[in-house]
């Protein structure tokens, strides 16, 4: 059997949505670079609703998938419908990853809700309660 | 294009090694303990086979020579016999290298939880150790020095007749991992004092499964592997005399055109260092001269070994990577911490690991792709632009 799905190794190999958005309403970043992953996610915000959203990711090739594949979930999407995404969600797309990569889609999650928070800090709107004292999981 | 460039990982069984292996599961394949005809026979392959390998390390008897399951079998008995057997003369300190393969190092930990005290020396920078440190770290109870041969990760070679002359003068028992010294660089185990040495059939195009501990007359030996009366006593399983026949045909062959073989693979080897040198914020990992004839270890600042490893795999070039991703555990390589590489450096490391197969073309394939994927990988990586802006530090 292949290390990863076909799934994977599509969202690895033709990653969607790669690069930065100018001016993002949101930008979260997650991963530090001696853990060996770092996901940086852009997010262009309209009437409460994701119209964009760009990555750049530094790790292996489920990091680079789980983020493709969670910024196209996430695409025009409501923030509360973002919100509700779940690592799980994500490694459930991409036909599953093996035990030890499941922590790329930790970061994945992560990675929204932090530029999420970043929003609402910008914008001063009122923060959605699962937000509130949000910390990224510990790699 | 196919390339196969993960030769330390392991090799493909050459010709000759498969002819022998066949002709064995045909006509040798009795039990060389049985005294019929065909165990008899059998056994003159095997003995066959232990006159080969000793010769190929110019041991001084054949009967020296232990066949084990392999490289790791080897290393553990090298170690768990040479503390053990010093136990009750007070030698309770062993040295080894901080960037050996697990093999040794985890025997080593074993040995710690039996209360030996065990002294992991650093290599200096280029992953070469330095002899005086290991001359200073030897006391009265060290009863073992294990440092290996080539490491097979970054290919550094390590001064082992100089280590082997400090042994023999201060009386400590020498044990090396030739594993992936084996039929690629000269080994004379009288000459360079080496009291024992492993190595493994399947790094030098024999088979998986079967490897050889050299251990000197008059060294004691206490069995890993209890039961019947096997290897002297030293071994017990019935011999696996169609791999082990292989692997001396293997092992000689390749000793046999050792010289021929490294001319053409070290230009290879040096053609592919100098093809990636003008990549930036890349570094060479290990002694550019002191090392194995295939090897080509580089650090990609910027960029995750995984990652590129896969790229290259989609362009058919297999290789291996340090980065803690391609790991079972959360750290990236052991070796290249050790040698003090940046952990970011060593999250981003490529091996090669080139043989007199490999051609320039392949070579050149390599190059092309390699400037490809980790330009791609830069390109997707969040902090790489502000390294080159210089909002951040290059670590290489
Ligand atoms: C330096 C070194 N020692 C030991 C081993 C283990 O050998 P084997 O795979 O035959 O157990 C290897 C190979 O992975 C190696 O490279």
């Amino acid at each position: 059997m292949a290390l990863y799905s076909d799934k994977v190794m599509d969202h690895f190999e033709n990653p969607r949505n790669v690069g930065v958005i100018e001016n993002a309403d949101g930008v979260g970043e997650v991963g530090n670079p001696t853990c060996g992953d770092i996901m940086k996610m852009y997010l262009k915000i309209e009437n409460d609703t994701i119209v964009d959203v760009k990555f750049k990711t530094f790790g292996c090739a489920s990091a680079i998938a789980t983020s493709s594949m969670a910024t196209e979930i996430i695409k025009g999407k409501t923030i509360d419908e973002a919100l509700e995404l779940t690592n799980k969600a994500v490694v459930e797309a991409l036909d599953g990853l093996p035990a030890r990569k499941i922590h790329c889609s930790v970061l994945a999650e992560d990675a929204i809700k932090a530029a999420l928070v970043d929003y609402f800090t910008k914008t001063g709107k009122e923060m959605p309660e699962c937000l509130v004292g949000f910390e990224p999981h510990e790699d | 294009m196919k390339v196969y460039a993960d030769n330390a990982a392991t090799t493909y069984l050459s010709k000759t090694a498969k002819e022998v292996l066949l002709d064995c599961l045909d006509n040798y394949n009795g039990n060389p303990n049985s005294l019929h005809t065909d165990g008899q026979l059998t056994q003159e392959k095997l003995d066959e086979a232990r006159g080969i390998v000793a010769a190929c390390i110019n041991a001084k008897n054949p009967n020296e020579i232990y066949f084990t399951s392999g490289g790791s079998e080897a290393d553990n008995q090298a170690l768990i016999s040479a503390a053990r057997a010093n136990k009750a003369k007070g030698k309770t300190h062993l040295i080894t290298t901080n960037i050996e393969h697990h093999a040794i190092l985890h025997t080593m930990r074993k040995l710690e939880l039996e209360g030996f005290e065990v002294t992991y020396l650093a290599p200096k920078a280029n992953g070469i150790v330095d002899v005086d440190d290991v001359a200073a770290a030897i006391t009265d109870k060290t009863a073992l020095v294990s440092i290996m041969f080539a490491n097979n990760e970054m290919g550094a070679i390590q001064p082992i007749p100089e280590i082997g002359a400090i042994c023999k003068e201060r009386g400590v028992l020498f044990h090396t991992d030739a594993v992936q010294a084996a039929a690629h660089i000269p080994i004379d185990v009288q000459a360079m004092n080496i009291d024992m040495l492993s190595l493994s059939g399947h790094k030098f195009h024999g088979p998986k499964g079967v490897g050889v501990l050299y251990a000197r007359n008059g060294i004691r030996l206490l069995n890993v592997i209890e039961g019947g009366a096997q290897e002297r006593g030293k071994r017990a399983g019935t011999v696996n005399v169609p791999g082990i026949a292989a692997m001396a045909a293997a092992l000689k062959e390749g000793c046999d055109n050792m010289e021929a073989n490294n001319e053409k693979v070290i230009a290879l080897r040096d053609k592919l260092i100098k093809g990636l040198a003008d990549i930036p914020h890349a570094q060479l990992n290990g002694d550019p001269v002191k090392r194995l004839p295939g090897n080509v270890n580089y650090s990609f600042e910027g960029v995750e070994g995984e990652s590129l490893l896969l790229g290259l795999d989609n362009y058919g070039i297999a290789c291996s990577s340090g980065s803690a991703c391609t790991s079972e555990s959360l750290d990236p390589s052991h070796v290249l911490l050790g040698m003090g590489v940046p952990i970011e450096a060593a999250h981003g490391s490529l091996r090669f690991s080139l043989n007199e197969e490999n051609t320039e073309e392949e070579v050149d394939f390599i190059i092309e792709k390699v400037h490809k994927v980790v330009e791609l990988f830069r390109s997707m990586s969040p902090f790489w632009d502000a390294l080159e802006k210089g909002e951040k530090e290059h670590c290489i």
